[in-house]
């Protein structure tokens, strides 16, 4: 059989990345600009046999895919940024609970109900933990929709292989944005066996799944373990594009869909024989640190965020004051051009 | 006749059990347990009729009747 | 000639429950059930948060913490991916009936297969005795001083009477820890709510007027007949579906 190729929107590739990948539970509550999963998934999920749930509110669709991954089964849900504020709780308790599951978050312009416009302004909510405790989701943003329908089905088998809650971030641009995308002929592997589900206790002694230690010590040591697995996260999983680190005298740094726009400007600079590098991670945790490992210190990196600066902080200490970090960044809805980043790379070559 | 037997380890000493014998065969024990609390004994004379009444109530479930 | 003993669904541990606590009765009451139905192997029992949030250490068999309230989010889930299994979920008033109403009401409404053992015991008891969505007016508490007064904090909420006007709700009793009979009248109405689930009937719930002698202050006798006398005239026994 041959390739297959579709043209699909970034939500939709993201829930057929899903189907595909043997999810087989999603609970979701409407949000713009992410409906378009909620509705693929309504109609293919359930083809494929999976349950769909449309869920009351975020607080009770991100505990539904607690219960069902406590069940064993490979669960999503989606939502947007305020939506994702609300699915913290939960996000806690997963991770808490050494849950695996998937967790789309198509950013919206903030804060409060902000407005529908892409943006990146929950780059701290996803990369710090996000609610309360010592934890990481592992955070994935893809650049395409392509990348978004890939890198769907790789989140659920890092979810399962590391026993945490993993976090696909795009923004409105990437979920509305329709693109080919060529279906993978990805066999559902024999998904991993999860001898800690709750299956009822036949021949087994019960399974309790819970995130509560109360007896003094437990939950420190608890705490080392999560500690533990995230430092062999840290090891394993850094994920990022490089392009023309080797003479780059300005290397621009985006993720998402302004790392494309990143990319276009670098292109035409490029052309006009200018020495300009891109660093796109992908994994926003684990943050990649290998790209930024340069030894000219006359090397000026330019983050490019539609943010105020806040995969910046990240940068900075990657960077560790080796060479200088510019920002540029725009947020609430404004998203920057192509010319913004040439203008602001020329003056910064001019500087 | 039935056979009362309170684990007294259990017990945590709430005296629901004695309040609802019929016969008024549990009685408050001076003693303490291992958990330094006044537990309850069965009155080794009584005759048990076997209603259950003081298993069905102890919050401890630490009160067994056998034939 | 009746003979009594632990059920093999409840370990033999000793409780963290205060002397007269109706949880005690209430988790022997469904190991109970799950014995005589024998589901042991079949049941997965969703834990709230609040007094009862280490069930799971008095249960054996297999079990789910859930975040404040969520716990019907969770059973639904479980119950999805697993409907062959028995799954029910054991919630407090604070639980059920105050930060997880809304998972409550859809859980009842979308007629989820699940059995719920709903304890009412009137207050806050984990955190420390405050008011709870069904403490009665006048009832003192450490959040209504001088007890609960209509105009400041509105009415003891009936939700039970409320999940009854659902469609998709199969079956709702309340039923009181008062006194040994109304334990075994309690225990009958949660194997029904039981054998509901394993006959594909839909949502069914059990609450039970249950005692916290010490966040009442009462001895555990006076709390039994503060049941009897005083919570059943708020929130009267029976079938209310």
């Amino acid at each position: 059989m041959g390739k297959i190729k579709i043209l699909i929107s970034g939500n939709e590739a993201i829930a057929q990345g899903a189907i595909q990948a043997g999810c087989n539970f999603y609970a979701g509550y409407p949000i713009t600009p992410q409906n378009e999963l909620i509705a693929y998934m309504a109609k293919n999920l359930t083809q494929a046999k999976g349950v769909f749930i449309q869920a009351e509110s975020e607080l009770a669709a991100i505990s539904m895919v607690y219960g069902a991954s406590a069940a064993g089964a490979r669960a999503m849900t989606s939502s947007s940024s305020p939506g994702i504020s609300l699915k913290q709780e939960g996000i806690s308790y997963l991770a808490g609970a050494k849950l695996p599951a998937v967790i789309v978050n198509i950013m919206r312009g903030g804060p409060g109900l902000g407005n529908i416009a892409p943006a990146q302004s929950d780059y701290f909510q996803a990369t710090r933990g996000g609610g309360h405790g010592d934890y990481q989701t592992l955070v994935l943003a893809p650049g395409s929709v392509q990348e978004a329908y890939d890198l769907t089905q790789t989140s659920f088998d890092l979810a399962d292989k590391y026993r945490l809650p993993v976090m696909i971030l795009g923004d409105g641009i990437l979920g509305q944005m329709m693109e080919p995308v060529t279906l993978s002929a990805r066999k559902i592997k024999v998904l991993p066996l999860k001898s800690w589900a709750l299956t009822g206790c036949r021949g087994r002694k019960p399974n309790i799944v819970k995130s509560f230690f109360l007896r003094e010590g437990d939950l420190e040591k608890f705490n080392l373990e999560l500690q533990k697995n995230y430092a062999l996260i840290r090891r394993q999983e850094e994920r990022y594009e490089a392009l023309y680190l080797k003479d780059a005298k300005i290397i621009l740094v985006a993720y998402g869909s302004m790392a494309r726009i990143a990319k276009s400007a670098l292109m035409q600079l490029r052309g006009l024989g200018k020495k300009i590098g891109l660093i796109r991670p992908i994994s926003l945790w684990p943050f990649p640190q290998k790209p930024f490992q340069l030894k000219n210190k006359k090397i000026k990196f330019l983050v490019v965020e539609m943010s105020y600066g806040q995969m910046l902080d990240d940068v900075r200490l990657a960077v560790c004051g080796r060479q200088k970090v510019e920002f540029l960044g725009r947020s609430g809805g404004g998203v920057l051009n192509e010319e913004e980043i040439i203008k602001k790379v020329r003056e910064l070559v001019s500087s | 006749m039935a056979k009362v037997i309170i684990n007294v380890q259990k017990c945590k000493g709430c005296l629901l059990c004695l309040n609802f014998c019929p016969k008024g065969l549990i009685k408050k024990s001076k003693k303490l347990n291992l958990r330094s609390l006044n537990y309850v004994e069965f009155d080794p004379q009584g005759e048990c009729l076997g209603c259950l009444q003081c298993a069905v109530v102890c919050p401890e479930c630490c009160i067994e009747i056998r034939e | 000639m009746r003979t009594f003993k632990r059920p093999e669904s409840l370990y033999d541990n000793s409780t963290h429950y205060c002397p007269g606590c109706g949880h005690g009765i209430a988790h022997r009451l469904v190991a109970q059930v799950i014995d005589e139905l024998g589901i042991r192997e079949k049941v997965i029992g969703v834990a709230p948060v609040g007094c009862a949030v280490v069930a799971y250490d008095y249960w054996n068999f297999d079990c789910s913490e859930a975040a404040h309230g969520r716990a019907l989010a969770v059973a639904t889930a479980i119950k999805r991916v697993h409907p062959e299994n028995i799954v029910f979920t054991y919630q407090g008033d604070g639980d059920l009936a105050a930060i997880g109403t809304n998972e409550t009401i859809h859980a009842a409404n979308r007629g989820e297969n699940l059995t719920v053992i709903f304890i009412n015991n009137a207050v806050y008891g984990m955190t420390g005795g405050q008011m709870a969505p069904t403490t009665l007016l006048h009832q003192k508490t450490s959040t209504s001083l001088e007890g609960r007064n209509a105009a400041l904090h509105g009415y003891p909420l009936k939700i039970s009477e409320m999940l009854a006007l659902l469609p998709g709700v199969c079956y709702i009793e309340r039923v009181a820890f008062d006194s040994p009979q109304g334990i075994l009248k309690a225990q009958q109405a949660v194997k029904l709510a039981f054998e509901n689930q394993i006959n594909n009937l839909g949502f069914s719930l059990v609450e039970i007027l249950s005692p916290c002698p010490t966040y009442w202050g009462l001895n555990p006798k006076a709390a039994l007949d503060w049941i009897q006398e005083v919570m059943k005239k708020e929130f009267p026994l029976g079938r209310l579906k």
